[in-house]
């Protein structure tokens, strides 16, 4: 419990929160551009198979590629029209990845294509695990991995409490905001999908307590039928990493290895839901998602409902950026990835495209100064590491007693460390290079 | 299209920083001790400013000077050389020959700092080191105190402090005594207000408790310190010498008396809570503040008057292997190994072994 009985975790950072500006603006459609990447990777996992072949016509909401395997999901059409080609296209992390081209029929009423419905009341929970695979639906908070894939709980485990997270801590964005602001009933229908599957007995929304307004929005609609409660969260970064909220809401700790599921817990995207309530009564599969788009460089900020597939290079044309922009991030700007290129699509992981330039770069170019041992870091790590005795390890690449003495595999990458150095050491990049250094030498041993 | 031509920067998150930078908390750090250098100034006029100008000068240009030479760069501007120029200056008798002082600034870098590779690697507090040389060099020198108040402070310097480089300074009087020497060696106890107001003798910067106190109110609301470290340093002043006060009240002066006189008040303020030297996660209640209460006892029963001194740097020392101990509690460890793999239990429990030696022994 922290202050005025909301609830939070230890440590963490405050960051500018810069949501005023979109946090009231409605979602708006985003246009078609007129070339639709389709990348088949979008999650983690096996990329999925194309179901059709270069110059077919196909009609919005089609399935254009099927799962491969379990850890693998369905991709569907974003826009009626003609597939121009199967090839490769760059994804954030500058591989090569096959990519399905769909170019839009012009004039086109873009209605889209229902499927099999799968109903809440007749299925079955293997039913609808199926039927949120062959959607597509994938984590859209950011981590995009399948989401089905979480539902399927492991022989002698069970789950108690099914947790929505709606905390968005991650500055700039507000999609999951407006999310609970606008999708109230495809939520709440989510929710009683996902509370069938896991035989959950309850369900808790989190959300931080910089929307209130949404917290009462979704506590006034709640239908009595629903075990579920919104509660209040401080404002923090990271309150939404799924470790940090499970604690704040449940008072459980995910053990040092384990997975959410250990504790009981059940985590998921408030806009994940909100898709699966929208989504399987109509047999649809994600097609568009919302997004934000703004940041300093942006001139038509706002949360849009956008195209899975549209390239970066469209999306920033159409809202207008700053000639100095010199920085596009996919997700916001703690957490989120510098974009390498503008051939990028907007992929189902994409909460958000910020763009900055160079005079609101901040202070990422300054010097950097020998550590002062000031314990900043210890304070801003919310799973209590000693980030500057793991700095002064990585330094001298002693991966392996970071890794044995210093639990640096807990390490979830939020960057709080990075963040409050007044040293300006980049702890957290350091710890990328020596988690994948020990990831590399165990593969090898 | 074409605004969208110029060259994306990639870099990996988190892609802002908090704005706090090393020498923002430096600069910030300078302006909290202003108030307490400003009184000096007031207090002993021209000899305390020509003090306080010396120290940081001195240690600036040492600094400037190793820097460029050791590194290529100099690190002068990052204004933490000027804090120990300043805290150096404030701990010095305002009378001391110019000399001593300059050469005093230039042991706080070279000793205390350079030796060891500059900011953030010298394990002990630079100025203390320096003054800790000097008090060993020219004993009767620091030892000294000029009257404050005087009339003409603000146009007549202390004939001892334009004293020649290596000749023996003339000290126009015998001059007051500080409240710490005065109850030590004479019983008197100076009232505390007095103290607190810093309407006493003493070296230029540790008079007035109340403006060391309002500096570090002012670092802590800016985030810059962290409260328990003052706060136990004091509290464990205050404990031991108001037991010691109620067994024996002939012998032992009152905590009030302790708290507020010498250094102790800026050096619980400015020197143990050294981001540098303090240890990484302080706990109102950990060893090292036990230790260090040890250490004060170096005050009471000792043969210095400044034991908080000696006690600081003794804590310096201990820190490093207090920091590598208590390891923040490990992310839902199972029962028992709450703390992190420690290699250092034997050399913790010498640490106490050799602290209580050291407080029993003076």
């Amino acid at each position: 419990m922290g202050l005025l009985g909301l609830k939070s975790f230890r440590h963490g950072v405050h960051p500018p929160e810069n949501k005023d500006e979109t946090a009231s603006m409605p979602i708006r459609q985003f246009p078609f551009a007129p070339m639709l990447v389709v990348p088949l990777l979008q999650h983690l996992g096996k990329p999925a198979i194309a179901v059709v072949r270069e110059g077919q016509e196909v009609v919005r909401g089609q399935t254009i590629a099927k799962p491969d395997g379990f850890m693998s999901v369905a991709m569907h059409a974003p826009a009626s029209g003609r597939i121009d080609k199967i090839g490769l296209t760059p994804s954030i992390t500058g591989q090569m990845v096959p990519a399905i081209f769909l170019e839009p029929l012009r004039g086109s009423t873009q209605e889209t294509e229902d499927g099999e419905p799968c109903s809440l009341e007749t299925a079955t929970p293997a039913e609808i695990i199926d039927a949120v695979q062959q959607a597509g639906v994938v984590g859209l908070g950011g981590a995009a991995f399948p989401t089905h894939a979480k539902l399927k709980i492991p022989e002698g485990k069970s789950i108690d409490t099914l947790i929505l997270n709606g905390a968005e801590c991650e500055p700039y964005l507000t999609t999951d905001h407006r999310v609970m602001l606008e999708q109230r009933e495809d939520i709440y229908l989510g929710m009683r999908y996902l509370l069938k599957v896991t035989g959950a007995e309850r369900c808790i929304i989190g959300v931080e307590s910089n929307k209130m307004d949404a917290v009462e929005h979704l506590r006034q609609g709640m239908p009595a039928d629903i075990p579920a409660t919104v509660e209040a969260l401080t404002v923090k970064y990271p309150q939404g990493a799924e470790k940090m909220l499970i604690t704040a809401l449940l008072g459980r700790e995910v053990p040092s290895g384990g997975l959410p599921l250990d504790t009981g817990a059940l985590c998921t995207n408030v806009a994940t839901a909100a898709e699966i309530g929208r989504l399987l009564p109509r047999g649809r599969g994600i097609q568009e998602r919302v997004i934000t788009i703004t940041g300093p460089a942006v001139e038509k900020k706002g949360n849009y409902r956008i195209p899975i597939g549209t390239p970066l290079r469209f999306l920033l044309d159409y809202v207008g950026v700053s000639p100095e922009v010199n920085r596009v991030f996919l997700g916001g700007p703690m957490m989120g990835m510098a974009a390498p290129t503008l051939d990028l699509s907007i992929t189902k992981g994409t909460s958000g495209v910020t763009a900055f330039t160079d005079a609101a770069a901040e202070r990422t170019h300054s010097h950097v100064y020998p550590c002062i041992r000031c314990g900043y870091c210890l304070d801003a790590c919310p799973i209590s590491l000693n980030p500057s005795d793991l700095g002064v390890l990585a330094k001298n690449q002693e991966y392996q007693r970071m890794a044995e003495e210093r639990h640096l595999m807990d390490c979830f990458e939020c960057g709080s460390c990075s963040f409050v150095c007044p040293s300006h050491i980049p702890l957290v990049q350091m710890f990328r290079v020596a988690k994948a250094a020990i990831r590399k030498a165990r593969v090898n041993a | 299209m074409s605004r969208l031509a110029k060259t994306l920067e990639i870099r990996t998150s988190p892609h802002i920083l908090s704005g706090y930078s090393v020498d923002t908390i430096m600069f910030n750090v300078v302006v909290a001790l202003l108030p307490a250098a400003l009184f000096a100034v007031y207090a002993f006029g021209l000899a305390a400013l020509l003090t306080l100008t010396v120290a940081v000068g001195s240690c600036v240009a040492v600094e400037h000077w190793i820097s460029k030479r050791n590194t290529g760069r100099s690190t002068a501007g990052d204004w933490s050389i000027v804090i120990t120029g300043l805290l150096f200056g404030l701990t010095l008798p305002p009378g001391l020959p110019l000399w001593m002082t300059a050469l005093g600034g230039a042991i706080c870098v070279l000793l205390g700092k350079a030796v060891f590779g500059g900011l953030g690697q010298n394990p002990f507090n630079p100025a203390l080191v320096g003054r800790a040389t000097l008090q060993a060099a020219f004993p009767v020198s620091m030892t000294s105190w000029v009257d404050g108040f005087t009339g003409g402070r603000f146009t007549q310097l202390p004939s001892s402090t334009l004293t020649f480089p290596f000749a023996h300074p003339v000290y126009d009087a015998v001059s007051g005594a500080t409240p710490l020497a005065a109850w030590k060696f004479e019983k008197v106890a100076v009232e505390t207000e007095r103290l607190v107001f810093g309407m006493t003798n003493g070296s230029a910067g540790e008079t007035s408790a109340l403006l060391i106190a309002l500096g570090g109110a002012y670092l802590i609301a800016r985030n810059m310190m962290n409260w328990r470290i003052p706060a136990a340093v004091l509290g464990g002043a205050f404990l031991l010498s108001g037991a010691l006060h109620t067994v024996n009240p002939g012998e032992y002066a009152s905590p009030w008396l302790m708290l507020f006189s010498g250094g102790l008040m800026l050096g619980a303020t400015f020197m143990a809570s050294d981001m540098v030297l303090a240890d990484d996660q302080p706990r109102l209640l950990d060893l090292w503040r036990v230790y260090r209460c040890g250490c004060h006892r170096h005050s009471y029963l000792g043969r210095h008057a400044r034991g908080w001194m000696y006690a600081i740097l003794l804590g310096n020392a201990v820190s490093p292997q207090i920091d590598r101990i208590l390891q923040p509690r490990l992310w839902h460890a199972p029962q028992g190994e709450r703390r992190m793999k420690t290699e250092s239990w034997p050399m913790l429990r010498a640490m106490v072994g050799v602290g209580l030696v050291c407080g029993a022994r003076s």
